[in-house]
């Protein structure tokens, strides 16, 4: 993975940049000691780090407009961050960059469940929204892995998705306005408590932007009543081809369940072994939940149960209790601690066409034979959201480049079928490089000329999402 | 003009020396009139891909509305934002086509339920003002590869390039629906009992005020129905006397009436649709002199009916939301700016795109000022 050279007339003017920064922002907001900045040389991509010029930790918008307003008028990259959760790389620094923390960022402004939204700061977790609100009965709907940590910032720059987004949608279908902070220090306010734009969607195309066309400081987000209640089913299969029929067959049947989540063999033994779930010894599992009422629970998988026994499942439990329920979600939670027990492992993130599951999981177990590298399968069915995990050894020479390799190859059949090399993650530095295996060069062309809008010189986040050589010479301008 | 294909269209707009007034099924004539020459979508037809077990639908651009429609009613599925009919309200004659649904991001009043047409809208291909051909986004429903263009599409009244083809997330027509009517109710208990329901957990999936009833809509299986209606009587018992109508074919025609506007259709004059925090919408109304209006959208959209040439936003003075006059003489339409107009950050970003994306100004220009 290359990442631009540094620049080195910012590098030679970091005295001089950080007393600019300082000159205007509290004095623990600017952080430029080596040991310090250590601690933000890289994201959850881990294999990638590099200790950014400087770091700076603003506690309000205004402050953020002038550490901005300082980076724009001297040229200096800016890698905002949220709580640097991304698994794509989204914010690893540069050498020459200066990285703009929203963690001190973590206030609520406004609940109103007559309006049924909250206004947060953006720096926030996304699971202390619900936090907020919860109490009352209601929630924040997208819910990443990573909820208990990655900050709303995050998810809107990288319009996170989660296991019930099915039903509720992901981050830019629950996102109602932000304040944006552009790279010249601009403020603007886009969007509010009311639906919808009345010009040009700019929301939209702000949201998993990946922080290239501003620094989001407040969000105001949609909340929703919580259910009377939830309960799942966990289905077991002897094949992937018939777990996938099952899940086509469910969808088209009227239910909507809040997820449908997918696990195959080695995922369901490694998940076993840590974590003893009690789960069938089956080729494939599915987890299925759904809402209401207790009677309108029934109702539902009752149903579910039906199409499933017309697929002749191994096993088929329901869920008759609160602690059943944790029960079967247990092993499904623990899938991705499970895997790195095993061994160090690479998440994919590409979603394909549900109808194509059968034929993807084949040939990804082919592909796996051919690179020596074990997967596991572990995923949201509902709606194509694959997450392959290869396991490799980060101690081995070679087999990390393998098992990118091996990635790629995953990544492009997911495109092939109709897919995409995303769906929750983002592109980061990690798929960037695959960008023109989804995308003609004039689909790039028409999603850079986006960012020569919001930020003409090319300093937010500049080395990532589109490749290198198709940014080159916007870079360097 | 009415190229047959999206090479041919590509070609014309390639070709163009003047300003392009596009239309698809020309049923949504709202803007600042375009003078130019018209670019029909009419000739792009077709459903190019429906997948019923994946949930998804792609069409070309030109394909009419009621096409698609019944091709996803026979196999029990919809279009989740229920995309309204504004012909009979703007009076338009021609069949509404799905791009031009898109271009105008119309969606009904299951937006506060399942989201707006953006939000069901997983893909576009669309020719830019130079010609070019442009994908993004695609056919599956979580994809967050590169820049979100598609949500940018949606609702540019073609100012940023031609649609010529679309993919939806399409969803199941739930077995059964009723209607919770909550009789003769002033606007602001209205918008307090539409509150109630659309934050209780009975999932509404409509909440309108007719200008004197509530009509609140749920759908689901049979069982299901039956009980929350049951339960929202009872919630909505403290501010009157509550029925509910069953039925699909009933609750299917009122609530068409509904997302259709037609009650403010009929009688001449000015038709406004202004999107607001719900529980502002008492507030501003009050102050609108409006002769018919309408709540939907739990009374996040107002749709008001005033005397030809009436300036709704000087009535209303500033507030928080977004007003489109939607019904108006071409020469009024000239003379009031038909979408709000937007703070000069705001404004100045989106005069950057549309520079980039149609660096020659030749595709609807003016049109939403």
């Amino acid at each position: 993975m290359d990442m631009p050279a540094p620049n080195a007339a910012i590098l030679s003017r970091k005295a001089d940049i950080v007393s600019k920064l300082r000159a205007v922002l509290p004095e623990d907001a600017v952080i430029d000691d080596a040991a310090e900045t250590r601690a933000y040389e890289c994201d959850a991509l881990s294999a990638y780090r590099c200790p950014p010029l400087a770091v700076v930790l603003p506690r309000s918008t205004e402050e953020v407009a002038a550490a901005l307003k300082i980076c724009h008028a001297e040229g200096v990259p800016v890698v905002p961050r949220g709580s640097g959760t991304s698994l794509a790389g989204g914010a690893l620094p540069t050498a020459d960059c200066v990285i703009l923390g929203v963690s001190r960022l973590n206030r609520v402004l406004e609940t109103d469940y007559a309006n049924r939204f909250i206004r947060v700061q953006s720096g926030r977790t996304n699971l202390s929204v619900t936090g907020a609100v919860e109490a009352d009965g209601f929630f924040y709907a997208p819910d990443p892995s990573s909820q208990l940590a990655c900050a709303i910032a995050g998810n809107v720059a990288m319009n996170s998705g989660g296991a019930h987004c099915l039903k509720y949608g992901v981050t830019t279908n629950n996102l109602l306005g932000v304040t944006l902070v552009m790279m010249d220090g601009t403020v603007v306010e886009i969007g509010g408590a009311h639906l919808d734009a009345g010009g040009l969607d700019l929301l939209g195309v702000i949201c998993g932007s990946e922080g290239q066309l501003g620094v989001v400081t407040e969000a105001t987000l949609r909340i929703l009543r919580k259910p009377e209640g939830a309960r799942p089913v966990l289905i077991g299969f002897n094949s992937n081809e018939v777990a996938g029929e099952c899940v086509s067959d469910i969808i088209k049947a009227g239910v909507l369940p809040v997820a449908i989540e997918f696990m195959d063999r080695p995922c369901i033994r490694a998940t076993e072994d840590f974590a003893h779930a009690g789960y069938p010894d089956c080729e494939a599992l599915l987890i299925v939940e759904v809402e209401g009422s207790a009677a309108e629970i029934d109702e539902q998988l009752g149903l579910i149960k039906q199409i499933a026994m017309k697929h002749d499942p191994v096993e088929l439990r329901e869920s008759r209790s609160e602690d059943e329920s944790k029960k079967i979600w247990l092993g499904r939670k623990s899938a991705f601690g499970a895997m790195g027990q095993i061994n160090d492992y690479m998440c994919l993130d590409g979603t394909i066409p549900v109808s194509s599951l059968p034929f993807v999981l084949r040939r990804i177990g082919e592909m796996s034979r051919d690179y020596g590298l074990d997967v596991g399968n572990v995923f949201h069915a509902g709606d194509g959201n694959m997450h392959p995990l290869i396991l490799y050894n980060a101690n081995k020479p070679g087999d990390l480049q393998k098992c990118e390799a091996f990635g790629a190859d995953i990544l492009k059949l997911c495109v092939e079928v109709g897919g995409c090399l995303t769906g929750e993650h983002g592109v980061g530095i990690e798929k960037r490089d695959l960008m023109a295996v989804q995308f003609a060069p004039d689909d790039l062309e028409a999603q850079m000329r986006v960012k020569d809008v919001f930020d003409p010189k090319w300093l937010l986040n500049p080395a990532k999402v589109f490749p290198l050589d198709a940014t080159a010479k916007r870079r360097a301008a | 003009m009415r190229p047959a294909d999206e090479s041919a269209l590509a070609g014309a707009i390639r070709a163009a020396t003047g300003p392009l007034h596009i239309r698809g099924g020309g049923t949504r004539p709202v803007g600042r009139p375009v003078a130019g020459e018209v670019l029909e979508t009419g000739g792009l037809t077709g459903i190019t891909l429906y997948e019923p077990g994946s949930l998804t639908l792609v069409a070309r651009a030109g394909t009419p509305l009621a096409e698609i429609e019944a091709t996803l009613a026979a196999d029990g599925q919809r279009l989740p934002f229920e995309p309204p009919d504004w012909g009979g309200l703007l009076g338009a004659k021609g069949a509404s086509t799905i791009g031009g649904v898109v271009a105008a991001n119309a969606s009904g009043p299951r937006r506060i339920m399942a989201g707006a047409c953006r939000d069901s809208l997983i893909g576009v291909r669309f020719v830019d003002g130079t010609g070019s051909v442009v994908k993004n986004g695609g056919r599956v429903m979580k994809n967050v590869t590169g820049y979100d263009l598609v949500k940018l599409l949606a609702g540019s009244w073609g100012t940023l390039g031609v649609l010529t083809e679309v993919s939806f997330k399409v969803l199941p027509i739930p077995e059964s629906a009723a209607t919770v009517i909550l009789r003769g109710q002033a606007a602001g208990a209205a918008v307090q009992a539409m509150a109630a329901a659309t934050g209780s957990p009975f999932e509404v999936s409509g909440a309108v005020w007719d200008g004197d009833d509530v009509l609140l809509r749920i759908e689901g299986f049979k069982d299901s129905v039956a009980y929350r209606a049951g339960r929202l009587t009872g919630l909505l018992a403290p501010f009157g006397g509550v029925e509910v109508e069953e039925g699909r074919a009933t609750v299917d025609a009122r609530w068409a009436a509904l997302r259709d506007v037609t009650a403010l259709g009929a009688t001449p004059g000015d038709v406004w649709r202004l999107s607001v925090k719900p529980s502002d919408a008492p507030g501003i109304i009050a102050h609108m002199g409006a002769e018919a209006v309408q709540l939907d959208w739990a009374g996040g959209l107002i749709w008001a009916r005033v005397p030809p040439g009436t300036d709704l936003r000087d009535r209303i003075g500033a507030f928080a939301g977004h007003a489109t006059l939607m019904r108006a003489s071409p020469e009024v339409r000239a003379r009031i700016a038909p979408f709000q107009p937007e703070p000069a950050p705001l404004a100045a970003i989106a005069a950057g795109l549309r520079a980039k994306f149609d660096p020659r100004g030749i595709l609807n220009p003016g049109l939403m000022g």
